[in-house]
């Protein structure tokens, strides 16, 4: 039976991460190769970094850690942020990562999926979704939009199409951010993990609001999510990934148990 | 000196750096005469069969894989679409033409219930079904990575080549062998202790390389759990 995976998200911003782990000794928290390597110790499925460096011309600093998790660390892991072309998705691909995230750059052009699908198959292409809950209208007929800029620039586009549209283009899989839950660690968006969960086929990655190992219970169950995705739950040591695969575990989610 | 084959096809440092972390030499490599010296050859990749075994034909690489391992009983192991090639044809995306080395076709995964979801991507239980020595020491139920979107379908024939099979809303062959040929539809290189212990089985038949260290796999859960496969308890 297919598990359903917990994945870490790391933000890395100029070749460290943004966030630390409290409790770890002899950790470089702010070092994004030690911090992966913890987590893939204590058994995540797959790793997120999101490079979130303000600069273009510092993206090689991002490579070479690319490189170095791949040297270090063997389950998959995927790189997002600031990804606009192919030539920077084959950059990072061949750096080690297996997959790519792309979010904006896609939403301003669409042809960026069907591109990368191509040229490096479906498997690869992570469609990464920021979304906000609005009023249903003509044009987010699903009371759910895209949005940029960490929320601040609505798009106009209707999530619940841009999933379909994505997964048509040859998305291989949907990270899809609740800009609502985000930070808030109150649980993940339900109604809207599962709606877009139901109308795809690529596997959903829930992400926004983890805050407790029943949050991902309720988002991998009743949201119909194949994986979630965590950050601040365990970057300061709140819980570890082993005690949140032991209450997925005992609640009859099929995880990983083993590594 | 493993071979690992570079057709263009896929991201083959996962494969290298794995071999590296267990003490092996690789050489990536489509020269006929390097896979010549070669004590082993890998084939590892993602991506489309027909482009791929496109590129194999453009780097005339089928007859010298053919002699390599078929006639000098090289140790293989294909990965994903290294499994894939093995067989006749492959219907993905029209209709293209393996290795043949085995009787079968690559077919599109059409799981029963529309909760299985394609593409198969993730962390799946192998059912070993008969013994193998790539998956010696891995306990009954060892865990692997899949990403893919077609399967392999055996002639009837050909069944008992079947080492490991998976379920995904149907069943998945997982793992195939004969003789010194082996492929594997998961990915060794990125499935932590069982890929490392599995990929560490098939250097100990080549003669290169370290044993790998670690004896069982890592778990929240208590020491040994493994042991007991599926069934034993928490």
């Amino acid at each position: 039976m297919l598990s359903k995976r917990i994945i870490p998200c790391l933000d890395v911003r100029d070749g460290r991460t943004t966030k630390g782990i409290k409790f770890i000794n002899n950790v470089d928290v702010g070092d994004p190769v030690e911090m992966a390597r913890f987590y893939y110790e204590e058994g995540a499925d797959e790793l997120v970094f999101y490079d979130i460096t303000a600069s273009s011309d510092r993206r090689e600093i991002m490579i070479e850690v690319v490189r170095r998790v791949a040297a270090e660390i063997f389950i998959p892991f995927s790189v997002g942020g600031g990804l606009r072309t192919l030539e920077d998705m084959r950059e990072v691909l061949l750096a080690g990562a297996e997959k790519v995230s792309v979010n904006t750059a896609a939403l301003l052009n669409p042809g960026l999926i069907a591109d990368g699908a191509e040229a490096f198959g479906s498997q690869c292409i992570v469609l990464g979704m920021d979304v906000r809950r609005v009023a249903v209208s003509a044009a987010t007929p699903s009371g759910y939009e895209m949005v940029i800029h960490g929320g601040r620039t609505p798009m106009g586009i209707d999530a619940l199409w841009w999933a379909k549209e994505a997964e048509r283009l040859g998305a291989g899989e949907i990270c899809l951010n609740s800009i609502d839950a985000d930070g808030t660690q109150e649980g993940y968006e339900l109604t809207l993990t599962r709606m877009i969960s139901e109308a795809v086929s690529i596997p959903v990655i829930a992400s926004g609001g983890a805050g407790t190992p029943e949050h991902l219970y309720q988002v991998l169950s009743a949201g119909r999510a194949d994986a979630a995705l965590i950050a601040s739950m365990v970057h300061y040591g709140t819980y570890t990934i082993s005690e949140i695969k032991q209450y997925l575990h005992s609640k009859g989610i099929p995880v990983r148990l083993t590594w | 000196m493993i071979a690992i084959i570079d057709y263009g096809a896929g991201n083959l440092l996962s494969v290298v750096n794995a071999f590296k972390a267990l003490g092996c030499p690789t050489r990536v490599t489509h020269d006929r005469a390097e896979l010549a010296r070669s004590r082993a050859i890998v084939l590892p990749g993602v991506g489309a069969f027909g482009a791929g075994m496109a590129k194999l034909r453009s780097l005339d690489l089928i007859g010298p894989l053919g002699e390599e391992v078929l006639e000098k009983g090289k140790p293989y192991l294909g990965i994903c679409l290294g499994l894939q090639f093995l067989v006749q044809e492959s219907l993905e995306h029209g209709c293209h033409q393996g290795l043949g080395w085995l009787p079968g076709t690559v077919q599109p995964i059409l799981p029963s219930d529309p909760r299985f979801r394609v593409p198969h991507m993730g962390w799946n239980d192998v059912q070993v079904v008969r013994p193998c020595p790539l998956f010696s020491g891995l306990g009954e139920a060892p865990v692997f990575y899949f990403v893919h979107s077609f399967q392999v379908k055996l002639a009837p024939e050909a069944a008992d080549r079947v080492t490991a099979n998976c379920w995904h809303g149907t069943e998945i062959v997982a793992a195939v062998q004969w003789g010194k040929i082996f492929g594997v539809q998961f990915h060794p290189e990125k499935s932590q202790w069982f890929g490392l212990k599995l990929l560490s089985n098939f250097i100990r038949l080549t003669g290169e390389g370290d044993a790998y260290a670690q004896e069982t796999p890592d778990s929240g859960f208590g020491a040994a759990r493994w042991f007991g496969g599926a069934e034993c308890q928490i």
